[in-house]
């Protein structure tokens, strides 16, 4: 058992009195693949800080490469081979490929001069272990995620990993990126010897890669063990602690009423051509595609956040013109953006403030002045109805869990009782339980009248919830597909054709 | 560990948490603190007005730094706008009442000159609103060009010296009820600024906006709107404050109250408001204005006490820039405390 890098035992950690993590030990063996699965909230983000020694813990014994650890700091971690790479990955956009691989090593050589030839050497070396090809002078900020994770893993290489922390590596990655990303991590573990703590809620990619897995569930270590022991059934129900069966959303739309959205011919230079489509109320239209498909630019320009070359847009059948986003609020149309952080929340203000932030003026009181007690009611109201997991609504909204923050967001838009909601990637780093309750959520909307339209490249996702998808590739929808006629092979098939 | 960890949340409570109860120790601290030093001349009743009818110059025109912060920006053409605000009022009230003037009642007069400076002060104001919201110039860049461009403004109408006129000295040198009316006016914006800021729609966007711009444009804020009437209020503001100058020194002049815009910043910095935005709070920034003025009077009275000479006024110019530095190396470190902790 000596071939252990990380022996957690007995860690607890809380927060503002809110227990983050009871009793948890965990056990990270040299060269394997060890996946750590639970629903956002469960405690997975903070047991990673707490070995990446970010957060200190309240209890419990640390152990690393057989050393104890009292007080272990992010500079113990680095030095004893760990490397966490995180979602954002932690790069230099504006650095090219080679120094943001090599520029640590040369920094922590003390050199006054960088050498550049042998920042390139460096760069060169390590991103030929991983077997890949990349651009070593273009600059990171023009990389796609797949490869800037790429770059994060060499440039762990380089600051001798032993284990590799990744954090939900997948959300961003389309699926061929994926398999290139799984092939990596497969060769370094056989040549190199490295582990790999993979942090995920996509179940058959955890399946699919983990050696061991862990399951967490309300900060708790469920269970832990070999990979061959579990499957999708057992993940689900460890995790969530109940067994969950979505029902596919069939609604077959009256094609003589009048449609809600109708768009017709919409261009946008060099991201939409003659895009046309219908949406009616209770309708719950897919759209997926690859990243640049023109998926998120057929939002914005609804939105009105991307002027529209040519093309009209009606609702409720009459042309109206979409310039700004109160020119959309003003249409009933509401918008849940694709990246929740920086688009969709207002990270350090409070949850209540980011729930109430689209109806602020209706709270007022009648000498036009926001009544705290209304707005405390809107915040509770929310809170219950959409069951966010608050410990107290005056907290920033960054305090919450993936799931809970994209829930904040639906709420700020519900609030404002939208007719017509477009949702970018509703599900995206959100884990199984809050996922099938954000798709009863949506199924829910459509059931009383709402509109929806439902942009992901989830598949499941887009089976469950959707009763029509189109499919988008180079700025066009080139396929109307109706959930019940395919399957999920077929339509990831299709997704990837080019 | 436990029990270290107590005492350090117990510390971190009194360092950050609770800001406003922290300033209002440290203001307290301050004001105990020259009363025994300095014995009676700091804590009497004439220091006291003295001191009370020194603070609202540069307290209100802090009121313009607040909520120009608090949308992540800032404003430094206020001096130089308060300034041409004080010019006009005092070319109106010379030219049509004073000796010589066009004999005007001045009871016309005074009312004419006030409009006139709301209305210089809104276009000073709204100029700086059309180049940050409209044209997207970076306010800090923005507004240090109009503030010259507003000083210039005044050197071409004044053609140098200063305008003096004693018409306003009522409102300089009154009291009601035994109150300064200087104070009064500063105490009314505060309580002005509290509740726009926390119980209206435009209040609340201006801390959504200043957290994060681009969640406030997919929430449907109307950014440009926000910013334009924010920098419009702090032109206002400046002057309200141009009157205030004109009214205790029964002058105006182009360069009065240069010093202003350090002193304003600092308040802001020290009363906690965030220069990123988002946060900031209007008691926070009375107790520091109050604590800056504690300070500016007390150390005064130490360098000439100790020095015997006038040199304490580059004293505090050196003090002030230390301090705001000062206060930024703190805040540093207490949300890096902050940070690791939570």
């Amino acid at each position: 058992m000596s071939d252990a890098i990380v022996r957690l035992s007995g860690i607890y950690k809380s927060f503002a009195g809110v227990k983050a993590l009871q009793d948890v030990s965990l056990t990270i063996e040299q060269g394997r693949i060890h996946c750590l699965v639970g629903e956002n909230g469960c405690g997975k983000s903070t047991l990673i800080k707490i070995i990446a020694g970010v957060y200190p813990r309240d209890s419990g014994s640390v152990v690393i490469n057989g050393r104890e650890y009292e007080d272990l700091h992010p500079i113990d971690s680095i030095r004893e081979g760990i490397q966490i790479i995180y979602q954002d990955f932690s790069l230099f956009p504006n650095l090219t490929v080679a120094e943001n691989i090599a520029l640590n090593e040369e920094l922590a050589a003390g050199r006054r001069f960088v050498n550049w030839r042998h920042v390139r050497k460096v760069a060169e070396e390590a991103i030929a272990q991983l077997e890949v090809h990349l651009p070593l002078d273009a600059r990171v900020e023009e990389m796609s995620v797949a490869n800037k994770q790429l770059i994060a893993i060499a440039k762990a290489l380089r600051q001798n990993a032993r284990l590799i922390v990744m954090d939900e590596p997948t959300s961003a990655l389309t699926e061929r990126e994926i398999r290139r990303l799984f092939t990596v991590i497969r060769r370094l573990r056989e040549r190199s010897g490295i582990a790999f703590l993979f942090v995920s809620h996509k179940l058959n990619e955890v399946l699919e890669i983990a050696e061991t897995i862990t399951v967490m569930r309300n900060g708790q270590v469920v269970s832990s063990g070999s990979a061959e022991a579990y499957d999708t059934a057992r993940l689900v129900f460890e995790m969530t602690g109940q067994r969950i069966a979505e029902k596919a959303y069939d609604y077959t739309p009256d094609l003589r009423s009048p449609a809600l959205l109708r768009v017709e011919k919409l261009s946008v230079p060099g991201a939409l051509h003659d895009v046309s489509f219908e949406l009616r109320p209770h309708e719950i239209v897919g759209v997926t595609g690859l990243l640049g498909s023109g998926r998120t630019e057929l939002a914005l320009a609804l939105f009105g956040l991307l002027p529209i070359a040519s093309g009209q847009i009606y609702i409720d059948e009459k042309p109206v013109a979409i310039h700004s986003v109160q020119d959309a609020i003003q249409h009933g149309i509401g918008y849940v953006p694709e990246d929740r952080l920086t688009e969709g929340l207002f990270l350090e203000q409070s949850i209540g403030r980011n729930i109430v932030v689209r109806t602020i003026d209706r709270l007022r009181n009648r000498f036009g002045l926001i009544e705290p007690k209304q707005v405390a009611q809107q915040v509770n109201d929310w809170i219950v109805s959409l069951r966010i997991k608050v410990a107290d609504p005056a907290l920033p909204v960054k305090t919450l869990s993936g799931g809970n923050q994209q829930r904040v967001v639906v709420a700020k838009w519900l609030a404002s009782n939208p007719r017509l909601m477009i949702l970018n990637g509703p599900t995206m780093g959100v884990d199984v339980g809050s996922k099938n309750e954000i798709h009863e959520l949506i199924k829910k909307l459509a059931r009383d009248g709402m509109g929806l339209l439902v942009i992901s490249d989830d598949i499941p996702e887009l089976l469950q919830t959707c009763n029509r998808i189109l499919l988008m590739r180079n700025g066009t929808i080139v396929e109307e597909i109706l959930p019940r006629a395919t399957n999920e092979n077929e339509l990831a098939a299709k997704l990837i054709e080019d | 560990m436990q029990e270290s960890l107590r005492r350090n949340a117990f510390v971190r409570e009194l360092l950050s948490e609770n800001q406003t109860l922290r300033l209002f120790i440290i203001t307290a601290l301050i004001f105990v603190a020259f009363s025994l030093l300095l014995g009676e001349r700091f804590f009497s009743v004439r220091n006291l007005q003295s001191m009370a009818v020194q603070f609202p110059e540069f307290g209100i025109l802090a009121f313009a730094i607040l909520i120009t912060m608090l949308t992540g920006g800032i404003d430094l053409s206020i001096v130089g706008a308060a300034n041409l605000s004080a010019i006009v009022a005092a070319l109106i009230l010379t030219r049509l009442s004073g000796d010589g003037g066009a004999g005007v009642p001045l009871e016309a007069t005074i009312p004419l000159a006030m409009v006139a400076v709301l209305a210089v002060a809104s276009l000073c104001g709204l100029f700086n609103g059309f180049l940050v919201s409209r044209i997207g110039i970076t306010p800090i860049l923005a507004t240090l060009g109009t503030g010259s461009l507003y000083t210039g403004l005044s050197y071409v109408i004044t053609g140098g010296p200063a305008i003096t006129t004693t018409q306003l000295a009522f409102i300089g040198n009154g009291t009601i009820a035994g109150v300064p009316i200087p104070v009064i006016v500063f105490i009314v914006l505060a309580i002005v600024f509290a509740v726009m800021l926390n119980r209206t729609s435009f209040g609340f966007n201006v801390y959504m906006l200043g957290t994060n711009p681009r969640a406030a444009l997919f929430s449907g804020i109307h950014n440009e709107r926000v910013l334009m009437r924010t920098y419009w209020l702090a032109g206002l503001v400046a002057g309200i404050a141009g009157i205030i100058f004109l009214a205790r020194a029964n002058s105006a002049k182009p360069d009065y109250g240069a010093t202003f815009i350090l002193l304003t910043v600092l308040i802001a910095i020290l009363g906690g408001v965030r220069y990123t935005g988002g946060f900031g709070t209007v008691s926070g920034l009375v107790l520091s204005v109050l604590s800056i003025q504690f300070l500016s009077t007390g150390l005064n009275m130490l360098m000439l006490q100790l020095s015997g000479s006038s040199a304490a006024i580059f004293f505090r110019q050196f003090a002030w820039g230390a301090l705001l530095l000062l206060v930024m190396v703190v805040n540093y470190y207490v949300e890096q405390r902050r940070q690791r902790s939570t």
